[in-house]
């Protein structure tokens, strides 16, 4: 027992040393750029594959092998390289997080290259040569490569380590990573500094991914998996840390071996497989230790970001041309379902679009003029969705009682998870509104009897009176529409105008009286509220809810919404909600590449609009009236 | 001028066909999984076509309106929402993800619509959530489960132990491993017990556990990329020496093939060895598929050739393509797959597709499977009065 626990973390170290590798160059890029950098997990992937076809043109030698891993590293660091001349540094002004959008199109067009450059089958890489069998630990067998890799993991941290403090590029780095501006200011030319990071960055992602070859096939999954693990690891270290890194990697994968050692274990009558723990072990991990340490592990407080873009001008009150322009849309949106009877699937499609202004509207609410980068608002989609079917179906309540009280469910979520939430600021924050939301996906995903698991839970219809789509349509409107106007209302009333002060300035706000953390916690409350009410139309939209509509990838959504309308703009989510929706329903039945060509659409739109869309419509209205 | 006239008609006729073809609307998750979807498009293509060469059905050509469901459930509503409102859809097929096919079967009742789903294994599809509009084709997870049991019963191992990906396939499918097992085998133990998340096995560490509960045999039902790592983990680390091991769809080309030389060998699989099967209805899809694509076969190819070859059946059977006529055309339909004859029962709305049995061994550098059988649905389906107690009225 004891020594099978002693080989379990054995198996923990290995384990480490894979998780370090994913995840260090992206504290480095973080660190120095400030970029979210959401392709991180595609270099990884990338790696894998480059590093497949390299051995199978080098043949399976040793040298041949590790021929293939340097290669890889190599090639996805020119790679890293191209995208961050090619893309990044065109936008480095744009509003904070803005590249995160850039990062995201770039991930979709990645995955459908490499699905059509290798196509879809998972390829499964030759072993090590010299690493191929195991030895003899506590009578057990353990293979050679997971020993090897116990020594690699460290030794990159000692060459790092070494980078950052012995050479002339690591000073600037770890300058640059505490006050870029200065280093600019002295004379380093910022531009090759930051796609030096950004290449080097990439090549430990492929070096992670091309080290895994004997472990594991390469497949198109892996970029997803290896973003997540890597985001976990980074903030839990503590970003910008490279030993705060390996000692993350060390505690997720050392827990996640001992729950696998664990095994079954039967209390009170209970059986509870632990291994299910791994499903979310990491993301529990996290909030704990952001709640417990703010910074990481190793972290520490982040160095001021003098912001590169324009301040962001006050809002203001529609003006008189805009409230006719806004009574038009509504009209027009009023008879769409008269309009459209010849195409009744416009009507559909107007439903998804009208929650999605509604879901990117309230998480813009947080993190537009409250600064709150929420990183799992799907959270509270998915806590009014579920809210709404289990009081359906559970309590069997009616369909328009279920919908009115669905958004309390998804209130009570954000007010636990914002007392905690707005104590941190900038990325900690947004990684522990994601760590929460993946626990309440767990919790969902998992909790069979009440939430249908992994399934979800079906048979969730309006009632007779909102069957036809025509019906459901205006309900939707009208809700939306009041949810919409209650946003916007408040953040041109006084709390509005204290919750931007606590943004732009906590220290002056407190000094005028205003209690920031308790005016961002009401924020945070009402952005739940309202998101939980587009998830309950939702619900009944589909008749079908799964943890998909909890899941990350919604969460990001809900941010690729918000930045490509624009984040700086009342219009912007309604914008860029609209926009996202119709374009990916369109583009999805245009080709079978259509990720590809979502993410190039959305790759022009970000280098044409840094502002986003409805940021970039208004400054072209203004350049027009000055010329006039 | 008679040869004109004729040839004018002729293009008449097949304008008008053309113009009132049955409008089949298809969705899956082809961009979330490619590598199995691919085939299955394939397999469904060239039955349209051969159906089509035949003249199609009560004289009309048939196409398929095929449509990408993005992976999850709320677009797949959207899209199947799409395919009947603007595309005018006869019937919807297709789905492979569970989640979303459960979604879709909910969707199919609400409007009233038919749909056959291809791909999806839940149980729930044709019993629990089961309703009028919906059948499916393939073999369920109960179905695939029932199939292995008896060889896993024949060999009194006492200890066992489970390994599955943490959702709901894997929890039931050992669900009723357990329940199946032990009916027919009493003194059976349950040792240990592994549920990795789906797509990210710490194949290590689950390897190690499973060795020192030291079972008599495993029960395996991860797939695809957690099944390379297991496997390779498990030789490494001698866990499959002197251990029987029973495993789910390991016999598919989709999950066999990428292990090339390291396909386990000796395990008792459900699968797909098109290589070897000697039947005159897979001789003929084997040849007209590996015609048209220069490849072999995947069980996704079977599983769409399959689907549109019995929808066809059901239209003429039903000799319209009202909802209810296909329907009742539907209940009790006979029809015919590279397996051999199946029948989609009234009970259920399940087929009786069945699946191949057998070991797995490597030759020439690859898996294969070996000393298999066919065992037919129907041998593994429960009776109807059982599924009426399961469906509860529709």
């Amino acid at each position: 027992m004891l020594a099978g626990f002693a080989v379990q973390l054995l198996n923990g170290l290995a384990g480490a040393s894979a998780l370090f590798l994913v995840a260090v160059g992206l504290s480095l890029i973080f660190g120095v750029t400030r970029i979210v950098n959401f392709a991180h997990g595609s270099m990884y992937m990338i790696g894998l594959y480059v590093a497949y076809s390299l051995v199978q043109a080098f043949g399976v030698t040793a040298l041949g092998f590790w021929g293939a891993v340097l290669g890889a590293a190599i090639a996805v660091g020119l790679l890293g390289a191209l995208i961050e001349i090619g893309v990044l540094r065109r936008i480095y002004r744009a509003p904070e997080l803005f590249q995160l959008l850039a990062t995201f199109a770039v991930v979709l067009m990645l995955r459908d290259a490499v699905l059509y450059l290798w196509g879809p089958e998972d390829l499964l890489g030759p072993k090590a040569p010299g690493f191929k069998g195991a030895v003899q630990i506590f009578g057990r067998s353990f293979p050679t490569y997971d020993l090897l890799l116990i020594f690699v993991g460290p030794a990159v941290l000692a060459v790092l380590w070494l980078l950052l403090k012995k050479t002339r590029l690591g000073v600037l780095i770890r300058a640059a990573t505490q006050d870029r501006e200065m280093v600019g200011a002295l004379g380093v030319n910022q531009k090759w500094l930051f796609t030096g990071v950004f290449a080097l960055g990439s090549a430990l992602a492929a070096l992670g991914g091309a080290l895994q070859m004997p472990r594991e096939p390469a497949n198109l999954g892996l970029d997803l998996v290896a973003i997540g693990e890597a985001f976990v690891v980074v903030v839990v270290g503590g970003m910008g840390s490279i030993p705060g890194a390996y000692l993350a990697a060390l505690v997720i994968a050392e827990i996640k071996a001992i729950c696998y050692g664990i095994g079954t274990v039967t209390l009170f009558g209970t059986t509870f497989a632990f291994s299910k723990l791994t499903l979310v072990a990491e993301f529990l991990v996290m909030a704990a230790v952001l709640i417990w340490r703010p910074w990481g592990l190793l972290g520490k407080p982040q160095g001021t970001v003098r912001t590169v873009a324009a301040p962001e001008a006050p809002l203001r009150p529609l003006p008189r041309a805009g409230t006719v322009v806004v009574v038009a849309l509504l009209a027009l949106l009023a008879l769409l379902p008269i309009l459209a009877r010849d195409y009744p699937y416009l009507t559909v499609l107007a439903i998804d679009i009208l929650i999605a202004v509604l879901f990117a509207a309230s998480l813009h609410f947080i993190m537009g003029p409250g600064g709150m980068h929420s990183f799992g608002h799907a959270a509270y989609f998915g806590l009014g969705a579920y809210g709404a079917a289990l009081l359906l179906k559970a309590l069997g309540l009616r369909m328009e009682i279920a919908l009115a009280l669905a958004p309390f469910f998804a209130l009570v979520g954000a007010l636990v998870f914002g007392w905690f939430a707005v104590r941190l600021a900038g990325v900690y924050l947004a990684m522990l509104t994601l760590a929460l939301a993946q626990i309440v996906w767990g919790i969902v995903f998992q909790w069979d009897e009440v939430t249908g698991g992994s399934n979800g839970l079906v048979g969730i219809w309006p009632s007779a009176t909102f069957a036809s789509k025509a019906a459901y349509f205006y309900l939707t409107l009208a809700l939306v529409v009041a949810g919409l106007y209650l946003l916007r209302r408040m953040l041109l009333a006084p709390f509005g105008y204290a919750m931007r002060a606590g943004r732009d300035s906590p220290l002056r706000a407190e000094a005028t009286g205003i209690d920031v953390v308790r005016v961002h916690w009401v924020g945070f409350a009402i952005a739940g509220t309202v998101c939980g009410l587009a998830g309950a139309l939702f619900a009944f939209a589909k008749g079908t809810i799964s943890p998909e509509t909890i899941s990350v990838g919604r969460s990001i959504d809900g941010l690729v919404m918000v930045l490509l309308g624009g984040v700086q703009s009342l219009a912007g989510p309604i914008v860029g909600a609209a926009a996202f929706t119709w374009l990916s329903d369109t583009i999805i039945r245009a080709t079978d590449y259509w990720r590809a060509l979502l993410g190039f659409v959305i790759l022009a739109l970000v280098l044409a609009f840094p502002q986003g869309l409805a940021g970039g419509a208004a400054a072209v209205a203004a350049r027009l009236r000055g010329v006039r | 001028m008679k040869r004109l006239l004729v040839a004018a008609a002729a293009a008449t006729l097949a304008v008008t066909a053309q113009a009132q073809a049955v409008k089949l609307g298809e969705l899956n998750s082809y961009k979330a999984q490619p590598a199995f979807l691919e085939p299955y498009k394939k397999g469904w293509e060239l039955a349209v076509e051969e159906i089509n060469a035949r003249g199609g059905v009560l004289g009309r050509k048939l196409e398929v309106v095929s449509r990408d469901d993005n992976g999850n459930p709320g677009d797949a509503v959207r899209v199947a929402e799409e395919l009947v409102s603007r595309e005018n859809v006869n019937l919807l097929f297709g789905t492979f993800l569970s989640h979303v096919g459960l979604a879709v079967t909910d969707f199919a009742k609400q409007r009233k619509i038919l749909f056959v789903a291809a791909e999806p294994l839940t149980d729930k599809i044709t019993w629990q959530n089961g309703n009028r509009y919906t059948f499916r084709l393939r073999p369920s997870t109960y179905m695939q489960v029932a199939m292995l049991v008896p060889e896993a019963a024949k060999l009194k191992k006492k200890r066992w132990a489970v390994v599955y990906p943490n959702y709901e396939y894997g929890q039931s499918a050992v669900a009723s491993f357990k329940q199946l097992l032990k009916a027919a085998q009493p003194d059976v133990e349950f040792v240990a017990e592994q549920a990795p998340a789906l797509g990210r096995i710490d194949a290590g560490a689950v390897v190690q556990a499973l060795a020192d509960a030291k079972p008599d045999a495993i029960f395996n039902v991860t797939f695809g990329a957690d099944l390379a790592k297991f496997v390779r983990e498990g030789n490494t680390r001698g866990l499959f020496k002197d251990r029987a091991v029973f495993s789910l769809l390991t016999g598919e080309p989709e999950y066999l093939d990428p292990l090339k030389e390291e396909a386990p060998e000796g395990w008792w699989v459900t699968g797909y060895p098109w290589y070897a099967i000697q039947s005159k209805e897979h001789d003929a899809f084997l040849r007209a598929y590996q015609a048209k694509y220069k490849e072999y076969p995947r069980l996704g190819s079977v599983v769409g050739y399959t689907t549109v070859i019995a929808i066809a059946d059901a239209i003429k059977k039903a000799g319209s393509t009202d909802t209810e006529k296909m329907i009742a055309a539907f209940k009790g339909l006979k029809t015919s797959s590279p397996f051999g004859p199946i029948v989609f029962r009234a009970s259920d709305h399940q087929s009786t597709m069945g699946a191949y049995v057998g070991r797995t061994a490597v030759r020439d550098g690859r898996g294969v499977m070996v000393d298999f059988r066919y065992v037919d649905g129907a041998a593994v389906l429960p009776s109807d009065a059982e599924v009426a107690k399961l469906r509860g009225a529709d």
